[in-house]
């Protein structure tokens, strides 16, 4: 993955748009000037405005990339006050935004990729299966949500590819977790991406390794600088020891990670 | 144009704008949003004898107006920077500062002699005030006799300016700083952290891996300046401030209060570009005030 320089920019929400009641899709524009480049899986650190107690950054996945509008999209779940301070904003208003960030995913142009998702944690896939289509290949989404109504931008998935669905309370598709649907459980993909809670993460971690999938996950550990300047964000690796979720992820392949599964 | 440039010691820095150690890394990650030439000095990440792995995640959680870290000094030690990240970041036009942390004595003096020979190191600064080590570290800066065998070890074997970083975790910090001065340090710098403390009251867990750890940003902002206040009137060795600095205003209440220098810490993570808008901030204030020289300024409280 090419090494994409940082921009600190503002921007102007153009669009916000509610999506159920603790969800917002951000559509922002540089106050001057084009978006960086930016690579599926890689992140934000958003200033958070009109925020008296909050004070660090917060970091935010690029859910998309819209060159021809010149648009930064981003999802953001109301977790505490900064996101909900995100949630909340106004077209029209300024945000101060440093991108891109991290490492993202691996594009592979081997074998179809399942790209599994949960919760906010659907907001990168999106921008990774364009990119995968784009390339040619055959992006499939595996998409877990607590209700119907905690289903995100499920439009925008299936313009890209299959869609399967579960759902904790059995309100649509599959009933259960990620892992119980048989798109996983059959293990006919070459590749798993994953982003989305940790418990949901280590299931499908444990699921691919038994079966031997190549599988990478979106880590969320907490930040301050998210540029690998404070040391806060560490992951125990297998080879390297702590090494900084926002410089070397927050992408990780599962191999590389310490977890019991 | 005023003149920016301020002395520490035998050392001459550019403008009195620095970044602390630990927030900015080796200044290397902030290469692509400022340019670094432009700094009076980078202070690079806690530097040890040995390799550290640091603390268990979690390391930090957001506190009101600042954050508490626990990262217990995570470094790949002394050779490891020699060898790879001072060849790369010595052709850099700015002071730069190692910061030297230890368990015991022998491990400080064992990286000072190992620094003591690089030309393009500017000087060293003495950790005596780490909160999030187990031992060394904060125990050193804490009692007169452990801060004067410390920095008197570290003076032996290191010929170069030697600032030692103070901790602001003490009853009366003046005396902890008159026993480094005595023992040989050329410049003082402070507040490290202040120890503290965050619960999870929904899981009735502390937030940080090792329970405590170490107090910055803004919130610790007034107490810091209140100790450069009392150490710059204690000593006769030039006193480096720090603690909770956000902008250029921020950076002159320390020099007001006595400071000859700045560093600016946990405000990297807010704004990576603060040092710089505060380069010319202060300038833009020496203009206004009618003044052409930093010095000018430093301890110039009127009280
Ligand atoms: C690389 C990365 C990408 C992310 N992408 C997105 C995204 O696209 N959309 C989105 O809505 N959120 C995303 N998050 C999570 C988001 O950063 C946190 O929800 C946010 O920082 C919480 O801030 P707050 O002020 O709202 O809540 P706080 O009041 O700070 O915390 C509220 C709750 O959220 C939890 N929390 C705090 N920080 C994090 C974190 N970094 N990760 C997970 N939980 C956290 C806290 O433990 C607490 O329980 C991402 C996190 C990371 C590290
Ligand atoms: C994440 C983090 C890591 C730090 N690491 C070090 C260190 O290695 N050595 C050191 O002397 N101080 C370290 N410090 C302390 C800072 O250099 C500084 O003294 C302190 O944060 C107060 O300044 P501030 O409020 O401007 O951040 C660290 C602080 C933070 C927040
Ligand atoms: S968040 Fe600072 S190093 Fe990763």
């Amino acid at each position: 993955m090419t090494e994409n320089k940082k921009h600190i920019l503002d921007f102007t929400v153009r669009q916000n748009l509610r999506l159920g009641t603790n969800y917002a899709l951000l559509k922002l524009m540089p106050t001057g000037g084009q978006l960086p480049p930016c690579e599926p899986g890689q992140f934000a650190q958003v200033l958070v405005p009109n925020s008296k107690n909050t004070f660090l950054r917060r970091p935010i996945s690029i859910c998309n990339i819209d060159p021809n509008e010149n648009l930064l999209w981003l999802l953001v779940r109301r977790a505490g006050e900064g996101t909900a301070a995100l949630c909340d904003l106004h077209e029209g208003e300024t945000l101060n935004v440093m991108l891109p960030l991290g490492h993202g995913f691996t594009l592979h142009r081997d074998g179809t990729t399942l790209l599994v998702g949960g919760g906010v944690g659907v907001a990168p896939l999106l921008m990774l299966g364009k990119v995968l289509k784009e390339q040619g290949m055959q992006p499939e989404f595996l998409l877990g949500a607590r209700t119907e109504n905690d289903l995100l931008m499920l439009d925008k998935f299936n313009e890209l590819g299959p869609v399967h669905i579960t759902t904790d309370d059995g309100s649509a598709g599959v009933h259960g977790v990620v892992t119980r649907h048989p798109v996983l459980t059959g293990g006919n993909m070459a590749h798993i991406a994953c982003c989305g809670p940790m418990p949901m993460m280590r299931a499908v971690a444990a699921l691919a390794r038994q079966q031997g999938i190549d599988c990478e996950v979106s880590l969320e550990n907490l930040m301050a600088c998210g540029m690998g300047a404070c040391l806060c964000c560490v992951e125990d690796t297998a080879d390297a020891g702590n090494v900084c979720v926002c410089t070397e992820g927050p992408v990780f392949n599962i191999n590389r990670l310490k977890w019991q599964i | 144009m005023a003149n920016l440039s301020v002395n520490i010691g035998n050392l001459r820095l550019k403008n009195p704008v620095m970044t602390a150690s630990g927030t900015f890394g080796y200044g290397e990650e902030f290469a692509d949003l400022i340019d670094l030439n432009q700094l009076g000095g980078i202070i690079v990440k806690g530097t040890t004898r040995m390799p550290r792995q640091g603390n268990p995640y979690p390391r930090m959680v957001e506190t009101p107006s600042g954050m508490l870290n626990a990262v217990g000094l995570q470094n790949k030690g002394v050779d490891h920077f020699v060898e790879h990240i001072y060849p790369r970041i010595c052709g850099l036009d700015t002071a730069i500062i190692v910061n030297v942390s230890g368990s015991t004595i022998d491990d400080y003096v064992a990286v000072c002699e190992r620094l003591n020979p690089l030309d393009k190191v500017a000087a060293v600064e003495i950790n005596i005030s780490c909160p999030n080590v187990k031992q060394g570290g904060m125990t050193f800066g804490t009692t007169c006799t452990g801060a004067q065998s410390v920095v008197s070890a570290c003076r032996k074997a290191y010929d170069g300016t030697m600032i030692v970083k103070l901790t602001p975790n003490v009853t009366d910090v003046t005396e902890i700083a008159r026993a480094a001065q005595e023992a040989g340090a050329d410049a003082l710098s402070l507040t490290n952290t202040f120890l503290g403390m965050a619960i999870d009251v929904e899981r009735q867990t502390p937030c940080l891996s090792t329970i405590t750890g170490g107090l910055s940003g803004p919130c610790i902002r007034p107490i810091a300046v209140r100790m450069v206040w009392q150490v710059a009137k204690a000593v006769n060795v030039p006193v480096i401030g720090l603690g909770g600095i956000m902008n250029g205003r921020d950076a002159l209440e320390f020099i007001l209060a006595g400071a000859t220098a700045v560093q600016f810490g946990t405000a990297n993570f807010v704004d990576p570009q603060a040092t710089i808008k505060a380069i010319g901030y202060i300038n833009d204030y020496l203009d206004r005030h009618g003044l052409d020289s930093v010095p000018q300024l430093i301890g110039a409280l009127k009280a």
